[in-house]
């Protein structure tokens, strides 16, 4: 089994949707939830408030400084994820499927590296 | 008799995609069945030189790449003392592989390499890379110049498409019935797009043979292999009719011949045979779809004698099927082109002026044809300098350079 993230992508000025769809698309995504927990493929999922929300931390010149966020300003942004266990890439891009319809937005899969990933591992990938 | 490098080498084409399929099975990485696969040619080439070619060259081949893969694992491992990805392979592969022989070969191998080479999470770039690496054997320098870019640059194409199998768990497998027609458009596209490549290059000579010929050898196999899917016959019949004009499209000093010009002894009767019969399969199985129709297309241009006796009304009718099942403004281009010879070039010019297709340059070469023959030469010669513009092909440029002339004059 491997895990991979199903990020949701929404414009990061708020979805685009009328009050009536955004419920539709909550009680979707509600229903599809309960369908990943029932299969058992289910490890965490949760929607996230608006990028303006956000704070930056970081290490600079010694110091830690913190800053108003997003780190990055981009026209779209993760407005939630899914963490699925998946036996491959095939299986989680059937969840996103149906994630992306639910959400009424795009949905990107991305494997989590393995927990015995070497640092060679790492290094050689990063060319 | 062909020396031994010779056998070598024609098995190496025939058999190499059904080898590595086997053994990527056997070993469960892509990286690791290839270097064994290429070692037992290697070996082969000595060995074969000795004792001439094996009765079943193929069988041989995995034999000695299952070996040579473990005794390699095996070196490696002691090599490092942590326990490494070797060893987990060797745990799960048997110790002292036997025998294996032409009948342990499974179909269902190569048709799962073809659908993990075209699997939609990787881009189309990487899977036609993929596919000619992996099934067809080319090597990269033999891919990266029919593809004219640099071979660093398809190396860097195929580690990463590699890679990606790997990291994101793309699965070997062959898709579930309701997976199956979107997985396999994806898997007939990636031929016919060999196959157009090198039937036009986009640049350099008009014909690259190898990748035609590659393109015809894959989609017979897929075609044993789905000997059931009609849309995989209507490539394979598609690419042979294309194929049997081959000969007649180029002149012999390399230029581009139209259909109208060609020789049509020059067509290959074998394989405009073997074309119809696959597109009459397909008719009798009444499921069209648009490599069939593009396949009925090209049969009824086969069939036609000359060029008067060619059946435009018939031909006509399948573009209009065509421009149900899979409509483009390029299908309306070509159909446009069968309209010109059932209701004359005005005609096909009014539907031609309305597509969206100014930076096609068979759009403009079409507009030319359809100007000169309604006496426009200012018109026709302006349309010839846009195609003329548009094409990197030096035989299509030189062609249209001569049409250019004859309106100029």
């Amino acid at each position: 089994m491997s895990q991979y993230l199903l990020s949701v992508w929404h414009p990061s000025t708020g979805p685009d949707l009328s009050a009536e769809q955004m419920q539709q698309s909550f009680a979707d995504v509600g229903a599809l939830n309960d369908k990943m927990q029932a299969a058992g493929v289910w490890v965490f999922a949760n929607g996230l408030r608006n990028p303006d929300s956000a704070t930056v931390v970081r290490v600079s010149g010694g110091d830690i400084l913190v800053t108003d966020g997003p780190y990055i300003e981009t026209k779209e942004s993760i407005g939630g994820f899914w963490v699925l266990d998946c036996p491959n890439l095939d299986a989680a891009l059937d969840w996103a499927k149906q994630a992306t319809v639910a959400c009424r937005v795009p949905v990107e899969v991305r494997p989590f590296q393995p927990d015995d990933i070497t640092i060679e591992e790492i290094l050689a990938d990063a060319d | 008799m062909p020396t031994p490098t010779e056998a070598v080498a024609s098995v190496f084409r025939a058999e190499y995609g059904r080898c590595v399929a086997t053994l990527i099975r056997f070993l469960g990485d892509i990286d690791i069945a290839e270097e064994a696969v290429q070692d037992a040619f290697t070996v082969a080439v000595s060995s074969w030189a000795d004792g001439g070619v094996p009765p079943n060259p193929g069988a041989w081949i995995v034999t000695t790449a299952r070996r040579r893969a473990i005794d390699r694992l095996r070196r490696e491992s002691q090599r490092d003392a942590k326990e490494s990805a070797a060893d987990r392979l060797i745990a799960v592969t048997s110790p002292t592989p036997s025998e294996f022989r032409e009948e342990d070969f499974v179909p269902d191998d190569r048709l799962r390499l073809m659908f993990t080479c075209c699997h939609p999470a990787l881009n189309r770039d990487a899977q036609v890379a993929l596919t000619l690496r992996l099934l067809g054997g080319l090597e990269t320098p033999e891919i990266a110049r029919a593809f004219l870019i640099p071979e660093a640059t398809l190396a860097q194409r195929l580690v990463r498409a590699k890679r990606k199998i790997r990291d994101a768990g793309i699965p070997y497998r062959v898709p579930t019935a309701a997976e199956l027609p979107d997985r396999l458009r994806s898997v007939l596209a990636v031929l016919y797009l060999v196959y157009n490549e090198g039937y036009t290059s986009t640049s350099g000579p008009l014909v690259r043979t190898e990748l035609c010929r590659e393109a015809v050898r894959l989609a017979r196999v897929l075609a044993d292999l789905m000997p059931d899917e009609p849309e995989v016959r209507g490539l394979l019949g598609l690419l042979l009719l294309l194929e049997s004009r081959a000969v007649a499209r180029v002149s012999p000093s390399g230029g581009l011949v139209l259909l109208v010009d060609q020789d049509r002894t020059l067509w290959s009767s074998a394989l405009i045979e073997e074309g119809q019969a696959l597109v009459r399969w397909c008719l009798r199985r009444g499921a069209p779809g648009p490599y069939q129709i593009q396949a009925a297309i090209n049969a009824v241009h086969s069939s036609a004698g000359s060029l008067a006796e060619t059946d435009w009304r018939q031909i006509l009718a399948l573009y209009d099927q065509l421009m149900i099942v899979a409509p483009s403004d390029v299908v309306a281009l070509n159909r446009a082109v069968a309209l010109a010879e059932v209701s004359g070039p005005a005609a096909a010019l009014t539907v031609v002026d309305e597509l969206d297709l100014g930076s096609y340059y068979l759009f403009h070469a079409t507009r030319g044809e359809l100007l000169r023959r309604l006496g426009r030469s200012a018109d026709a010669a302006a349309a010839y300098s846009a195609a003329r513009a548009l094409t990197a092909n030096p035989a299509e440029q030189e062609f249209l350079s001569a049409r250019l002339a004859s309106v100029s004059s």
